[in-house]
């Protein structure tokens, strides 16, 4: 008798949104209290895995900019004068508040952003939490962490933030302002403005001072409002090298202090003498997590010759077995792409690749009818010239090259304007350590990959910016001495 | 019958070498209506010229142990003690009282054996290993940013000099230094001086000119990779900052620098992080 193939279906796990409680209108939240806008504008959030609105999110226009600029100085003077521990205390009390709190800001998350309720139940809403309690403890400890200086607050932070890690972002910038005795204007991105209004609620419901924190939504124009306003006198963007590019230009003329957290094109190494299984999972967590949208994402493979074919075959393999689909299901791997916009440019540089003459393969996921949806994809034969080798795609797209030596997986890691992170894998030590010390990038990781923590400090070389968040480096962003 | 004096013929000093400028042309600065020299007057080709021989000299640089740059460091301070009345003359030249020339001579000498000390110390001071939650060995070293392109103070030729290089190259960079336009004399002798004192060629590099028409190609030449601004000029540190951004050249200025500080080495420095995983022996079967 021929033995019968058995097919394991996997059962739905879809997490629960009946918990949650989302409003059909947000406002701004300026000075402790929501209020509406100006001008009475307002635009949708969409659930990008079903196309459905969530909510109607306030546009905030200059004139909102300016109030919510003017009630963080107001609040400026009597918090920077708190002592650190009051302030510190202050902080504590938000980052248990969202750990209480941390599967419903998970299920949101996911909602409005489209990623994995694994990724946002596990990595993004703890981490943030984290990040709140991690600074918390500085807040009273700053002289210790510059010798021989005397570190004090800036003033007013206006921070703008993307929509890849709403949340998580909302805390790395947050978190360590407050922390340093400053006050904030945040604007999270247009796409996924409900965590960071969560946490809006959140905040005006722990009692922090009046304030302290200012969250106003919008687009574009929002940002540059903020960039550009006078009263603002340090800016902390996170996104684009364009976009970045034009606020260090725009703030030329004027004294505000600048950190950037721009792009990246992260090179990720694989050596003959790795472990194989290891490093194609560590590929697989450095392009697909977060559907790649990720600014460190691995997005150039680089695979020593002698294993080139075992490593694809490896990876093609494992493509096959992740999961695409309802970004609430616990069993999903990859979700849906953050916006129809982004969708756009991802599917412009695939096709772009294809022209080039470069070979693609996609996994054979079935993708579901409605929302945004891309197929994990690979390319193998890309020329180092290639625009899916020097731009940074943002999606789930890997481009693969080989190389035959160290030195030149060192020359062609290092070949591109980028410098944000790069992966090593090898079992060697000493072979660890020379590609660290010559990886032009901020942070490196060896036989690892997209691994954040609060004490550590994130940042790039480069064109991808300048500053560091996390860890004692991060406060420096904070202070003047 | 006295002797006729020799005068000294000023030059550039690049990747080692003392070229004058290519451009031929050169300016007069003059101290109460008297000319203190012929200068060089670099263009925007000596200055693309430096930038390749810094460039050249930068890795190896860095490679250096630091204690071997801390040796390095401390030669330039014996050079320039042997020159010291050279350096007193010139700045006498360039306006300076006797007493005050001597004193500013002698606590530049002092200053660069206070460097020489920090370039294999503020490693070790202000690198971390971070306490992170997952079982990762996770520290955060400091890499220097690479080129560094200095404008160094107008006022205070010889003291705005040194305490504008010296935390440039003392954390691992190569730089290419614009000197005073008015008090250009102790460059060009500090360019003797590090010469002579196994200073790589090429680590520093020494143009004279004008501000004016040097400073756009100091912002927006693609392969420097930080700014080092002396002064309080509104529009320069605009046109600065703005043409940095083409390549997102780190751009630091400071009013006057008047101190020995690591703060300000730690200012050309990037901060890199590296994470390894830690096995835990009790998640992978019985230890022995």
């Amino acid at each position: 008798m021929a033995k019968k193939k058995i097919v394991w279906e996997l059962s739905e796990a879809i997490e629960s949104t009946d918990h949650i409680e989302i409003k059909d209108q947000y406002e701004l939240f300026i000075g402790g209290k929501f209020v509406p806008p100006t001008q009475k504008k307002y635009f949708d959030t969409v659930n990008p895995a079903n196309e459905e609105k969530l909510a109607r999110i306030a546009e905030a226009n200059e004139e909102d900019i300016t109030k919510a600029v003017k009630s963080a100085r107001k609040a400026f003077n009597s918090w920077s004068k708190l002592s650190g521990a009051e302030r510190g205390k202050y902080i504590f009390r938000i980052a248990r508040m969202i750990q209480e709190r941390a599967k419903e800001f998970a299920v949101i998350e996911t909602l409005d952003g489209g990623k994995p309720i694994r990724e946002s139940r596990d990595i993004d809403i703890p981490l943030a939490a984290n990040h709140f309690f991690y600074y918390a403890g500085w807040a009273d400890k700053l002289e210790y962490a510059f010798p021989n200086r005397k570190p004090h607050p800036i003033g007013v932070a206006g921070q703008i933030i993307p929509w890849n890690f709403p949340l998580l972002m909302a805390a790395w910038k947050i978190a360590p302002a407050l922390a340093c005795g400053n006050t904030v204007v945040l604007k999270p991105a247009e796409t996924t403005p409900l965590t960071a209004l969560k946490l809006a609620e959140l905040i005006q419901e722990s009692g922090l001072p009046e304030g302290v924190v200012n969250i106003v939504t919008g687009a574009g124009e929002s940002g540059a409002a903020l960039v550009n306003h006078k009263g603002v006198d340090k800016i902390a963007f996170t996104g684009s090298t364009e976009v970045g590019k034009l606020i260090q230009q725009s703030t030329a003329a004027s004294n505000k202090k600048l950190t950037l957290e721009l792009g990246g094109k992260a090179a990720n190494i694989i050596f003959e003498d790795a472990a194989i299984d290891q490093a194609v999972e560590g590929i697989v967590n450095g392009i697909y997590f977060n559907q790649g949208h990720v600014c460190c994402a691995g997005s150039r493979l680089f695979v020593q010759e002698s294993v080139f074919n075992q490593v694809l075959d490896k990876l093609k393999a494992r493509m096959e077995t992740l999961i695409v689909g309802n970004p609430l299901d616990k069993n999903t791997d990859v979700g849906a792409i953050n916006s129809k916009g982004q969708l756009k440019t991802i599917e412009s540089y695939i096709k772009s690749g294809v022209a080039e003459g470069a070979e693609l393969h996609q996994s054979s996921a079935q993708l579901p009818k409605k929302g945004f949806w891309c197929k994990p994809t690979l390319f193998t034969e890309v020329s180092q010239s290639s625009k899916l080798v020097q731009e940074e795609i943002f999606g789930p797209v890997l481009a693969i090259q080989s190389f035959r030596t160290v030195s030149e997986a060192i020359s062609k890691a290092n070949n591109t304007p980028y410098g944000l992170s790069a992966g090593i894998w090898t079992d060697k030590g000493s072979k660890i350590f020379n590609m660290i010390m010559n990886m032009n990038a901020g942070v490196v990781w060896a036989n690892t990959y997209n691994k954040f923590d609060p004490a550590s400090p994130f940042g790039g070389f480069k064109e991808s910016g300048y500053g560091r968040e996390g860890g004692l480096h991060g406060l420096s962003a904070y202070l003047n001495f | 019958m006295s002797r006729i004096k020799v005068l000294k013929t000023y030059k550039l000093y690049i990747g080692g070498k003392f070229p004058r400028t290519e451009s031929g042309r050169y300016y007069s600065p003059e101290v109460e209506g008297v000319s203190i020299g012929n200068i060089c007057l670099s263009s925007r080709k000596d200055f693309r010229n430096a930038v390749v021989a810094a460039r050249k000299a930068q890795t190896a640089w860095q490679d250096r142990s630091a204690f071997n740059r801390s040796q390095i460091v401390y030669r330039i301070a014996e050079m320039m003690e042997d020159r010291k009345t050279q350096f007193i003359d010139e700045l006498i030249i360039q306006g300076s009282s006797k007493k005050a020339a001597k004193t500013e001579v002698e606590n530049c000498i002092d200053d660069i054996i206070r460097y020489a000390g920090w370039c294999d110390k503020y490693q070790q001071v202000f690198s971390s290993v971070n306490p992170v939650s997952s079982s990762h060995f996770n520290f955060s070293i400091y890499e220097p940013q690479g080129i560094i392109s200095i404008i160094a103070p107008e006022e205070n030729g010889l003291k705005g000099l040194i305490l504008s290089i010296l935390p440039v190259i003392c954390g691992g960079n190569s730089c290419v230094v614009l000197a005073s336009e008015s008090q250009p004399l102790s460059a060009v002798t500090l360019g003797e001086v590090l010469n002579s004192s196994d200073v790589p060629g090429g680590v520093v590099n020494i143009l004279t000119g004008k501000r004016k028409e040097l400073l756009t190609h100091f912002a927006t030449h693609k392969d420097v990779n930080g700014i080092l601004y002396c002064g309080n000029e509104k529009k320069e540190i605009e046109l600065l900052k703005s043409g940095a951004a083409s390549n997102m050249k780190r751009f630091q200025s400071y009013e006057t620098i008047e101190e020995v500080s690591p703060y300000l080495i730690l200012d050309f420095q990037e901060v890199k992080t590296g994470w390894h995983p830690i096995e835990k022996m009790s998640e992978s079967g019985p230890a022995y």
